[in-house]
């Protein structure tokens, strides 16, 4: 690897580093908007750096581009506040208006003079950090390193505004200047990710690893760790796969790679990711679904009880609205739980076991049923599909009122069963 | 102008103060709100409210909707701006005695999809004792944990925040507000949308901080439950209706002045206080 790209390397996995960071709590602060309109915003005052400064300094035009994203978010909180413009629309006129006088300035600059070309201003609308030299590297290792530093030292403080600002104000932290702080480090990150993602995808970059992470962790350390790495990752990869292919910018490369990433921990990541939503619905629905034939097996077993009486498969389905597959189905696993006991094609008996488990499952649905009819006003909150909850999520007093009442009615099901076993033999 | 008098006529929870007899050295009142407006643009949230609490006590603070309840204790805790008046906690602003006030804010009030689990979010409870750097170390985790069994959800303690039931996500928030360790707790509707069980737990723990010496005011949305409840309520309506021991200020006459002649809402108060009569 040529050293040049060894040092556009380091630059780029770095910026990552810290829009990963940032990004993290930008998003967890719904702010992830804001470096979309920062960055737009930052184009005019990079161009102007460029003008004042002659020639092509990163360190003089990043510092043009954070003023002129400053002066943009100022003049969006300035139109929120002062008039009666709501902010999606303050942001969507100073991003276009940003936009389009950096677009302006910069084929200005490279029409007017002969260096005008050699600015490479082009490169910062959809990025191409190949001019990055040691000193560029400095810069942004630097400011990595500080934000770093920040969060590490400040993570409690971060963490409780970002949670709760309103408590986190009661106990006296300064929740308005944090937040200050953490815009400042928004836009920080942004600046330095400039030149390797372009003004046009640095947003994605800020947001992109940081949704990602979440997908895979529900703690806060894990995710700004876990979006660190994919923010490393993806700039420095990104990078190389746009300097592999001549002529392909960087930004766009680096936000499909993201992307991917994005779209591949959605179908995998544990527990919030389709594939494993998908599976707990199945599971779910195969659980209501052998509960519900249990309870009926109860229900028609109830009659003839103490005895465990052979019934009818045709019976059976005709309870509910049951196609002939699903129930061979749920009776096949039945019987392998040996909750059943078929006697020919056509007739099964409950188990002993089968019996337990029935009638518990009945009891619960009796006994959410006379909940629903007895506390119509709170029933909707807490009634749960699943018969095996109804003790966790009911009072214990209400539970035993609702199970007098059936026990009067005759109809509580007695859940342990002593009785001569049903003999076949 | 007659209004704006019988306003600020200044009312003290009667009851405390008739308790408290000469001889004993005047401590600062636990609370004191004076002449308090609050106003958003040229409407009024709170209007020249005055509320004095002299000792420990259990307070309910019930009124209809945008009656200003939440407005109120927002005021006290210094988080929106007062247009008028002021506040002093135990003989003092505010800002000075922060660590000596506890807060549960409305359930609604944050992201419950915040990357954090129960302890984390309980744990910041002791984040205004440490203060800054500080990490929070085994006294506060233990401390922390503690505070989750008196909630009785110290099983839950690494479940993600999301993943709870209403009632125990408002039982996260207690916890976290039983950590603080503080003399004055202002609650903002803890018990609404919670589960039986839940609202029991809750009952149980207003008394006991109560009978710890505490002061613990509590945004109320159930008109049935204030009797059973509360020792004191406070009636407001943007402007204060009355305060004071919920025998004598939880009456008829004054929950009209308050909600007006919204009759189902008296049937209710009449019934809770006909049968905490009877129980007695």
């Amino acid at each position: 690897m040529e050293y040049n790209t060894q040092i556009v390397l380091a630059g780029t996995s770095l910026m990552g580093v810290c829009a990963g960071l940032v990004g993290s709590f930008a998003v967890l602060r719904r702010r992830a908007l804001i470096g979309d309109t920062l960055a737009h915003a930052a184009l005019p005052g990079l161009c102007l750096a460029f003008l004042i400064v002659g020639h092509r300094s990163l360190p003089a035009m990043l510092f043009g581009a954070l003023l002129s994203g400053l002066v943009g978010v100022l003049i969006i909180t300035a139109l929120r506040y002062g008039t009666r413009i709501k902010e999606d629309a303050a942001m969507g006129i100073v991003l276009s208006v940003f936009y389009g006088a950096g677009i302006a300035l910069s084929r200005y600059i490279q029409n007017q003079s002969t260096a005008g070309s050699k600015a490479g201003l082009e490169s910062y609308i959809l990025g191409k950090p190949a001019g990055m030299i040691l000193q560029d590297l400095f810069l942004i290792g630097g400011t990595t390193l500080a934000c770093l530093l920040l969060i590490v030292l400040l993570y409690k403080e971060f963490k409780v505004v970002l949670f709760d600002s309103q408590f986190a104000s009661v106990q006296g932290w300064p929740a308005l200047r944090l937040d200050l702080l953490l815009m400042a480090m928004i836009a920080v990150a942004v600046v330095i990710g400039l030149p390797a993602v372009g003004v046009v995808m640095m947003a994605a970059l800020l947001i992109i690893p940081a949704a990602t992470a979440r997908l895979w962790t529900e703690r806060l350390a894990l995710m700004l760790v876990i979006s660190a790495l994919f923010g490393a990752t993806i700039g420095g990869a990104g990078t190389l796969l746009s300097a592999r292919f001549a002529g392909l910018p960087t930004g766009p490369v680096i936000v499909l790679l993201g992307s991917g990433l994005f779209g591949v921990s959605l179908l995998f990541a544990p527990r919030s990711g389709f594939l494993a939503r998908w599976l707990d619905a199945q599971n779910f629905r195969t659980r209501i679904g052998e509960q519900a034939l249990l309870c009926e097996l109860y229900n028609l077993t109830e009659p003839s009880l103490p005895s465990l009486v052979e019934l009818d498969r045709d019976t059976l389905k005709s309870q509910r609205s049951w196609s002939d597959n699903e129930l061979s189905k749920r009776l096949t696993r039945l019987n392998v739980a040996d909750l059943i006991k078929p006697s020919d094609n056509s007739r099964i008996t409950l188990t002993p076991s089968g019996y337990a488990k029935a009638a518990q499952v009945a009891r619960a649905h009796r006994l959410w049923q006379l909940f629903i009819e007895s506390y119509p006003d709170s029933a909707p909150d807490f009634t749960d599909l699943d018969a095996e909850t109804i003790d966790e999520k009911l009072d214990q007093e209400i539970v035993v009122q609702l199970e007098d009442r059936l026990r009067s009615a005759g109809r509580l099901p007695k859940t342990t069963h002593s009785r001569t076993r049903e003999t076949t033999q | 102008m007659s209004t704006r008098t019988l306003a600020s006529s200044r009312r003290v929870l009667s009851r405390m103060a008739e308790s408290r007899t000469s001889s004993e050295p005047a401590a600062a009142p636990v609370l004191d709100i004076h002449d308090v407006t609050v106003a958003y643009h040229r409407k009024p949230v709170l209007w020249d409210f005055d509320l004095t609490i002299t000792e420990p006590s259990l307070v309910g603070i019930v009124g209809p909707n945008g009656a200003g309840k939440s407005t109120l204790i927002k005021a006290i805790l210094g988080l929106i701006p007062l247009t008028s008046g002021s506040v002093s906690v135990l003989g003092q602003d505010f800002a000075k005695q922060r660590k000596l006030v506890g807060y549960v804010p409305q359930r609604e009030s944050v992201d419950w999809d915040f990357p954090i689990n129960v302890f984390d979010a309980v744990l910041m409870g002791t984040y205004g004792e440490l203060g800054w750097l500080r990490r929070p170390g085994r006294k506060q985790r233990r401390w922390a944990m503690h505070c989750l069994e008196k909630v009785g959800i110290a099983d839950l303690a690494q479940r993600q925040i999301g993943q709870l039931s209403g009632g125990q996500q408002q039982r996260v928030f207690l916890a976290r507000a039983l950590a603080q360790n503080a003399k004055l707790y202002l609650m903002d509707e803890p018990m609404a949308g919670v589960d039986a069980a839940t609202e029991h737990v809750i009952f149980q723990l207003l008394r006991e901080l109560h009978d710890e010496g505490r002061t613990v005011l509590v945004v109320h949305h159930d008109l049935r439950t204030v009797p059973d409840y509360f020792d004191d309520v406070v009636l407001m309506n943007l402007r204060l209706v009355a305060a004071g021991p919920v025998e004598k200020v939880f009456t008829p006459e004054n929950l009209r002045k308050t909600y007006g002649r919204r009759l189902d809402i008296l049937d209710d108060a009449g019934e809770a206080m006909r049968s905490r009569v009877r129980s007695e």
